[in-house]
């Protein structure tokens, strides 16, 4: 509270007061307080204000199910394409058809939860009514309109071999396109007003692409045979570390945004996360060449790694939402450092100082 | 994108939204000065609106927490009047002892001007000996103050809610304001969680958006919006958005000479990090106190950064799985 420069007179507006239980009529006080139903607020140390402890921003209205899994098999399709098509150039056909099906029925499943999701489902073709670059989901909703036939191209020709020389190229093009709908769902959540996502919006990227090429990878040791597997166990971990990275830079970087990746729904699923794909990386690099029922047991502990990373941070943002802490702390810390930076600048233009 | 962000397209001062947005010749900016410091909580707004605008009811709550049951801007509130009570000493509460509210009211501009401003300069140094920091107890009620302010989509210069929308649905009108065309609206809810005001929400019962359209159907009219037309104290104070940063700046400089420290515009700086509100107000305390974000930044301003960081990180899994089967190369196992 430094608007005005007098923090101490002024945190007596927040301080505790005697007599919260007042019937009602009293009315509540303003503060920290959370007046609604007379719960106190669970978090009192936090110093910040707020109108009654409610929301500053609005919480994404998505269901989890459709969006974060959206995440989950956009993620699965796109890095999945680019296995595809790695398998199909190394001679790994078993593998290549698998990955060329999981990412078709993928990316179907996926554009049926965007389509459930919307409040008229009947208008999803506005879609594509205009592009605008500054909208990730309108970039999202072109980019899923060309890879999605190709995706799907890819799968059906491989399955029913015709027109060998358009899958190639429906393959080619669905592993260049993929990478990106894997990355762009970062961007979607990023470009929003909600904490947990905006301000983590240098590392959601690569939490993830790391998460995809998991989940892809799981999905290919579950397919695969044995013998093909080698770049699956690869990618596995390399997805693996990727998202751990990530994960572990971005809580650093956001300080007290980042307790809900931390606590609660969210902190449950990213630590589920964590343990299950370190599990299936770790089981399918010391038995994914040896054991075919290893091999799937990694890879479903790896897809179901993924799948917690996104619903994990997509819990994490709907509780920075709800929260005002999140909105209103790292604002008056950035409008503190703006001031201290004024006065620094002020002094050290005075000649006297 | 650079060029996006050369002419302030994302972020940043923009002087002329709607030309930016294709009108060759438009009207001035239009919106809104909300007063808080004479906003006496009648809610009328919220009725006119709700009439003019045929917005459904919004739940019939009582939240116990003061006289404010509406809560907060949603898909059926499009002016909400928050009630905040403070048991902060006044700091120099404005002697109107000397105004003439009849000679006001008749429409004579100075005839009490002179007398309260000097009531004004009396005040405050009388009341500087009182112990300001003791909060008075009357009868053991210690409720002093009473913070009322109408709250309302403030038609950002950047808005995000219209930036992020895939539609094309949200769009910029020729007077700088920012409506939902419901005829387009898919429900993607996107809009949502990007507003840094929290203001535009989906109607459940109907799963598209809606939120304060600045009354463009009475705009293009030329009457101004229904909550303007009924605050019975100018509280909420409609025009050309040059005229009303004029007047606010006027009134908060009114407002501290007579001794309310706590007075402070909102919204109003151009180069804020929504690059000002089309609608603004006057408050008396902390924006968050409000419930208003005390730096809102539309989320688009980081938006190359992300696609940046975006195309990065695509590459480097397209580039990392390609590594992965140039290492274990091609499959001789027959």
């Amino acid at each position: 509270m430094t608007v005005s420069g007098s923090g101490v007179g002024r945190d007596g507006v927040y301080g505790e007061r005697p007599g919260r239980e007042a019937p009602g009529g009293q009315g509540a006080r303003t503060g920290r307080r959370r007046g609604r139903k007379g719960e106190q607020l669970m978090v009192p140390e936090a110093e910040f204000g707020s109108y009654y402890g409610r929301p500053v921003i609005n919480a994404p209205t998505w269901a989890p199910l459709d969006i974060a899994g959206y995440f989950f098999l956009g993620g699965l399709a796109g890095a999945g394409s680019v296995l595809a098509a790695g398998a199909q150039e190394t001679g790994r056909p078993v593998m290549a058809r698998a990955m060329k099906v999981s990412s078709m029925a993928a990316i179907s499943a996926s554009a049926a939860a965007l389509v459930h999701d919307l409040g008229r489902p009947e208008r999803f073709a506005n879609m594509l009514r205009v592009l605008r670059p500054t909208s990730p989901m309108s970039v999202g909703s072109w980019l899923l309109s060309v890879y999605g036939p190709a995706a799907g191209a890819a799968a059906v020709l491989d399955a029913t071999g015709k027109l060998p020389r358009v899958g190639r190229a429906a393959t080619a093009a669905a592993a260049l396109l993929g990478p990106a709908v894997a990355a762009y769902t970062a961007v979607l959540a990023a470009d929003t007003a909600v904490p947990a996502w905006h301000e983590a919006h240098r590392e959601l990227p690569f939490v993830f692409t790391g998460s995809a090429a998991a989940a892809a990878s799981g999905m290919a040791l579950a397919v695969s045979p044995t013998a093909e597997n080698g770049p699956a166990v690869a990618g596995a971990v390399l997805g693996t570390v990727l998202e751990s990275a990530a994960v572990r830079r971005m809580e650093q970087r956001l300080g007290m945004v980042a307790e809900p990746y931390r606590e609660g729904t969210g902190g449950r699923l990213m630590r589920a996360a964590k343990g299950l794909g370190v599990a299936g990386a770790a089981g399918a690099a010391l038995f994914g060449h040896r054991s075919r029922a290893a091999a799937v047991v990694s890879g479903a502990a790896l897809l179901a790694g993924s799948a917690c990373t996104r619903f994990g941070v997509f819990h994490a943002g709907v509780a920075s939402a709800k929260d005002p802490k999140y909105t209103v702390v790292p604002q008056r810390e950035r409008l503190r450092a703006r001031e201290q930076e004024r006065q620094r600048a002020a002094a050290a233009a005075e000649p006297g100082a | 994108m650079s060029s996006l962000i050369g002419r302030n397209l994302l972020a940043g001062a923009e002087p002329d939204p709607a030309g930016d947005a294709g009108y060759g010749d438009h009207p001035p900016r239009m919106g809104f000065f909300t007063d808080t410091s004479v906003c006496i909580g009648c809610k009328a707004c919220e009725v006119a609106c709700k009439e003019w605008n045929a917005v459904p009811e919004d739940g019939l709550e009582l939240t116990g927490m003061s006289y404010d049951n509406t809560q907060g801007l949603s898909a059926d509130t499009w002016r909400h009047v928050a009630f905040v009570e403070q048991t902060r000493p006044l700091p120099a509460a404005p002697d109107h002892s000397g105004v003439d509210v009849f000679a006001l009211a008749a429409g004579e501009p100075d005839g009490s001007a002179a007398g309260a401003r000097d009531s004004h300069s009396a005040a405050p140094q009388a009341q500087q000996g009182a112990d300001l920091t003791v909060v008075p107890s009357p009868d053991g009620r210690t409720e002093l103050r009473w913070l009322m302010s109408s709250d309302v989509c403030k038609h950002c210069t950047h808005a995000a809610c219209l930036d992020v929308c895939p539609t094309g649905a949200l769009f910029r009108t020729e007077f700088g304001t920012v409506v939902v065309q419901e005829d387009v609206c898919n429900g993607c809810g996107y809009c949502v969680p990007a507003c840094p005001y929290g203001v535009i929400d989906q109607r459940p019962s109907d799963g598209r958006v809606f939120k304060c359209t600045l009354c463009y159907d009475r705009l293009g009219d030329g009457m101004e919006p229904a909550c303007a037309k009924a605050c019975p104290t100018d509280s909420i104070q409609f025009g050309p958005l040059e005229e009303l940063r004029e007047r606010a700046a006027g009134r908060v400089a009114q407002l501290q000479a007579a001794g309310e420290s706590g007075a402070r515009l909102y919204g109003e700086d151009p180069d804020d990090g929504v690059g000002g509100d089309g609608a603004f107000f006057l408050l008396l305390d902390e924006p968050e106190v409000y419930g208003l974000p005390p730096d809102p930044v539309v989320t688009t301003r980081d938006l190359p950064s992300m696609w940046r960081h975006a195309a990065l990180a695509a590459g480097g899994l397209l580039g990392g799985l390609a590594a992965a089967f140039a290492v274990f190369g091609t499959d001789r196992k027959g």
